[in-house]
């Protein structure tokens, strides 16, 4: 195997066994994406959100950089999947996503005996709709009349972190860090 | 089952559901606060009878078809404090103090119609 461009031999991409589990993990977001966009939401724009949980997992199991990956992976993944990929739901979904990803990257450092998933979730979600209203704002909707949405779509975020934390905690505890040992033998 | 599913909530997250929730209150409370108003203005007719401040006191007879309606303002709020419309649904609007609000008494073609700082999102309410 070489680098070099003029050579005709196919160059392979190592794929690490943390590139299986990204992949695997962001597949499980998308899937999470497509059925919850099924569900019908009184408001738009309101949505539960559940692929945060898997995000919150690869967070907990294989550091910031793993749920960085899984969440890009699922904003473009599910916009391809559902259509409207550059479209201005895109646009707000990877503003949101950004800003709880920034977010997390602090919030990662918060003693984990006191702090758990449910922490992690609550603060992402308010980065997230707080990222999201911010873009509207500056782009979609240049009027301060979007601030009566703030108490339904943070009320809204709140409920559903909370909701998104508690499953995460759940089922990080179901889910014993030798499963990743185990799959790196397979 | 549901105490259990609570008990996965460590200190920190009940200290940070707790900051969540008040940060909710807070912007909801100011988000949802109208622009206060400072003027009123007054139509008779769809012309603009007057324009008054809403911290003068004063009371002010408006002259339509049918008779006299009082437009009372006092304390930065406003009401028609008198009409002779048959229904009286100007006057059940009570006291108007957000920017915006308005009552109409269309029997008298009369009506007023607070105002604030910003300016007004349209450009005019056709009755």
């Amino acid at each position: 195997m070489t680098a070099s461009a003029t050579d005709s031999a196919t160059q392979r991409l190592q794929v690490t066994a943390q590139d299986h589990q990204i992949a695997r993990l962001a597949a499980i977001a998308i899937a999470l994406a497509v059925l919850e966009s099924g569900i019908p939401s009184p408001i738009p724009g309101v949505k539960p959100g559940l692929a945060n949980i898997v995000t919150l997992l690869a967070l907990a199991r294989l550091g910031w950089a793993a749920a960085a990956w899984v969440s890009v992976l699922r904003i473009l993944g599910a916009s391809i999947v559902l259509g409207g990929i550059f479209s201005p739901g895109f646009a707000l979904s990877l503003a949101g996503g950004a800003c709880s990803l920034l977010v997390l990257a602090a919030a990662q450092y918060l003693p984990r005996r006191w702090f758990g998933l449910v922490s992690l979730s609550l603060l992402s979600a308010i980065a997230h709709t707080a990222g999201q209203l911010l873009l509207a704002r500056l782009w979609l909707i240049p009027h301060n009349g979007i601030v009566y949405l703030i108490p339904i779509l943070l009320g809204m975020g709140l409920v559903f972190g909370l909701v998104n934390g508690m499953v995460a905690e759940q089922l990080l505890r179901r889910w014993p860090a030798q499963a990743d040992l185990q799959e790196r033998d397979a | 089952m549901g105490t259990e599913l609570w008990r996965c909530l460590r200190v920190g997250d009940w200290c940070l559901l707790a900051l969540s929730v008040l940060l909710w209150a807070v912007l909801t409370h100011w988000s949802w606060q109208q622009p206060g108003a400072t003027r009123v203005r007054i139509y008779q007719d769809g012309q603009l009878y007057a324009e008054l401040d809403l911290l003068a006191q004063r009371t002010l007879a408006v002259p339509g078809p049918l008779g006299a309606t009082v437009v009372e303002v006092r304390q930065g709020k406003a009401r028609i404090a008198q009409d002779p419309s048959p229904r009286q649904y100007c006057v059940k609007a009570g006291w108007l103090q957000q920017a915006g609000q308005a009552a109409i008494c269309l029997p008298n073609r009369t009506s007023i119609e607070l105002t604030g700082q910003q300016a007004r999102p349209y450009d005019s309410l056709s009755y």
